[in-house]
């Protein structure tokens, strides 16, 4: 007869095995508290310090101080440089994440005073001068500037872009390697120097002028070996096992590659585009050089100066009048949102690895395939019958991304 | 089945059978394709770089080796040269290289050993979030926020320290009346801006060789009783050493070629400026934001060659930082 053992009630028996105790806590909040009074008397009282920055260093130290000391007094030596070196990693990474926050809260914070006006997003700057309030003038004009360049940088490096990836990762060569190595180069090429050669080539030497058209190509060879790289990390990781299940079914390589491998890819691939693209939107300096700089709207990218929200917000804020400080500001906050949007989105597409479903995408896989196997079915049973000769690939290929 | 009927002939030894693959009309129409996209890609950046240095070589021939000597740029008079914004270029990167190594180094570790598993993949999309924000946005967080409290700090470390790089000639620290915009606009602050920069950059690739640290050696520092640090100290900081060189070369390739952070928080000098701490300071790209428009030729291709020294020297510090984290994280593979 199997008797179930009787849990002991009571007393947790299992031994201590938390690292953290309990009094950790009391030592981090003690010495917290204690150097930042002695801190406020020192800077109040006893010694003419002052400033911020100040206060926070000699707070700070105060604390390590105080930390160690509330330490020692009951743990042995390695137990105390250990906490000590937990609370320098952890405030080294608060502090990269507070200048974070600042950075991005700064920009709104300093940007709300111009956002708040419905002319900024409708008007141009053609009759606002320096001197006039915010409710004058806008940055319609940079608006449509950015979204047209990046719309021309988009259609050149996406198709350019992922084709490429797809012959370094797929078609592959005697030029392959030859080809990554450069493109692995050209990801070093500094975004002025690509202005700079897009400037003296297209503006220069062919005459072009100034225009939206040379930005977004400024802005394409910059952009194009980080999409390069990223797409060709992105396709590597599908599965050998699904190329070759596709072409033992004896699809064509073609394919196969149109049918499995760049579907399996999408999420990687749309990911690799968006924070390529977000890179390139927030670029300034080949703009600077390519673009040109006007007041006015200028919806055509191929003829005349157009500006862009980078752009336009190092212009606004290189004036010392504080309403077009403000107006810097507030485009600074427009790009800011639309970039966050741009990784926001990025990131609820892509984060998984090649063939990794979410709950939604695999519900419309089952639901594909069980439409495939109706449709198989009233077909005459002729593909589930294994006797039967399997009709050429051609005619029916596997099913778009059909799950491994 | 007929290969196991008696053979005429044994093979005299064994030749592997040769598989050959005739391609379809569709599969040779995209393999084209594929191919002549690479090929485009490939023409297109080698004719940036063969234009870079065919434009930069009239420039170079008239300056020969002055150009690397000359301090002052004035291509017209025939007098340019890249002493000193090579320098400046130099030493903006190695102050962001000095604050941003710490930092970067300290987010690392945090993400990949202290933080609770739950925040970690939020951690981690903050410091890339970090890494898209726009350098004007930097730009404009040095320019005007931080302006003030690093003036501060240079009056400060310019009293107590007051020598080499620190010191600043032209002013008493010691009057209390002396006019501080002697340390506005200078190195420290253009350093600090760029930090920001390279921080998430050098910090992403750091935390992914931390975290490959072979999970048994760990248990292994622990069962003899190490302490986190002691444990950190002793398995994944020297595992994770070529990661932590290679995030920061590659830190460096960016702080090398960054433009408008800098424009927009130093004003240009064309003399070598030693003193970090001095208004005054100068870059390779600053200068050519600044002079592009300088529009005769030879003044464009004084800057191509500018430009042309500044992508070879990202150029060898990018190949650098790659071969090194490769190499770390070959080994990361022979290990597992």
């Amino acid at each position: 007869m199997t008797v179930i053992p009787e849990r002991p009630t009571g007393a947790d028996t299992r031994p201590h095995r938390r690292t953290r105790q309990r009094g950790d806590a009391f030592a981090v909040s003690g010495a917290a508290v204690a150097s930042l009074s002695a801190t406020a008397l020192l800077f109040t009282y006893l010694t003419p310090f002052t400033g911020t920055v100040g206060f926070i260093v000699v707070a700070y130290l105060l604390f390590l101080a105080c930390y160690t000391l509330l330490t020692w007094l009951d743990e042995p030596g390695p137990a105390v440089r250990d906490r000590l070196a937990g609370v320098a990693v952890h405030s080294l990474g608060f502090l990269v994440l507070a200048a974070l926050i600042v950075v991005v809260g700064y920009t709104f914070a300093q940007g709300a005073k111009a956002l708040p006006h419905a002319n900024f997003f409708t008007a141009d700057m053609s009759v606002t001068g320096p001197l006039d309030p915010l409710t004058m003038g806008g940055i319609l004009h940079a608006a449509i500037g950015t979204l047209e360049q990046m719309a021309i940088s988009l259609a050149i490096t996406v198709p350019l872009g992922i084709t490429c990836a797809v012959y370094l990762s797929e078609v592959r060569g005697p030029g392959t390697r030859f080809v990554r190595t450069v493109v692995e180069a050209m990801t070093a090429l500094p975004s002025i120097v690509a202005g700079l050669f897009v400037f003296a080539a297209i503006v220069l030497v062919l005459g072009f002028g100034k225009s939206g058209f040379a930005a977004s190509l400024a802005i394409s060879v910059m952009m194009l070996p980080i999409i390069i790289r990223a797409a060709d990390v992105v396709l590597r990781l599908v599965p050998r096992t699904l190329r070759e299940a596709s072409l033992t079914l004896g699809a064509s390589q073609w394919r196969t590659v149109w049918h499995v491998v760049l579907p399996t890819a999408r999420s990687g691939l749309t990911t690799s585009v968006i924070l390529g693209a977000a890179r390139g939107i927030g670029e300034t300096s080949p703009v600077l050089l390519t673009a040109g700089f006007t007041k006015t709207l200028n919806a055509d990218p191929f003829s005349g100066p157009q500006i862009s929200l980078p752009l336009a917000t190092y212009e606004f804020t290189r004036s010392p009048e504080p309403s077009m400080v403000a107006r810097g500001f507030g485009t600074a906050a427009a790009l800011m949102a639309l970039v966050l949007v741009l990784f926001v989105i990025a990131r609820l597409i892509g984060g998984r690895g090649a063939g990794h479903l979410s709950a939604r995408q695999a519900r419309a896989r089952t639901r594909s395939s069980a439409r495939d196997a109706r449709r198989f079915t009233r077909d005459g049973d002729t593909l589930v019958q294994p006797t039967v000769a399997a009709p050429p690939p051609t005619t029916t290929p596997p099913p778009p991304g059909a799950s491994p | 089945m007929t290969a196991t009927l008696t053979p005429t002939k044994p093979p005299a030894r064994a030749v592997p059978r040769r598989l050959t693959q005739r391609a379809g009309p569709a599969d040779r129409v995209f393999r084209g394709v594929a191919r002549s996209a690479g090929m485009t890609v490939l023409l297109m950046m080698l004719l940036v770089g063969g234009f870079l240095l065919i434009r930069g070589r009239e420039a170079l021939d008239v300056a020969g080796w002055s150009f690397f000597t000359t301090e002052e740029w004035a291509p017209e008079g025939g007098r340019f040269g890249i002493a000193a914004v090579l320098t400046g270029t130099l030493l903006i990167a190695a102050v962001a290289i000095a604050i941003a190594v710490p930092l970067s180094v300290g987010t690392a570790l945090y993400i990949s050993e202290y933080a609770p598993a739950r925040l970690k993949r939020f951690l981690v999309n903050l410091v890339d979030l970090m890494a898209a924000v726009p350098s004007v946005v930097y730009g404009l967080w040095g320019a005007f926020l931080m302006e003030g409290s690093v003036l501060g700090v240079a009056r400060w470390i310019a009293t107590w320290i007051g020598y080499g790089p620190f010191a600043v000639d032209g002013v008493d620290p010691a009057d209390p009346l002396a006019s501080e915009t002697v340390y506005t606009r200078s190195t420290l602050l253009a350093g600090l801006v760029v930090a920001m920069m390279v921080t998430p950059i050098a910090s992403s690739v750091m935390r992914e060789v931390f975290s490959q640290a072979p999970a048994g050696e760990r248990e292994g520092a622990y069962a003899l009783g190490a302490t986190r640090w002691g444990m950190i100290r002793a398995v994944v900081l020297p595992y994770g050493k070529g990661g932590m060189i290679g995030g920061t070369m590659l830190g460096l390739g960016r702080a090398l070629g960054e433009t408008i952070g800098v424009v927009m928080t130093i004003s240009l000098v064309y003399q070598i400026q030693p003193h970090i701490l001095r208004a005054g300071a100068s870059s390779i790209s600053a200068l050519i934001a600044n002079r592009y428009g300088d529009a005769s030729p030879f003044a464009v291709s004084a800057l191509m060659a500018a430009g042309l020294t500044l992508f070879l020297l990202t150029l060898v510090v990018n190949f650098a930082a790659s071969s090194i984290i490769a190499r770390s994280r070959s080994g990361a593979e022979g290990d597992a």
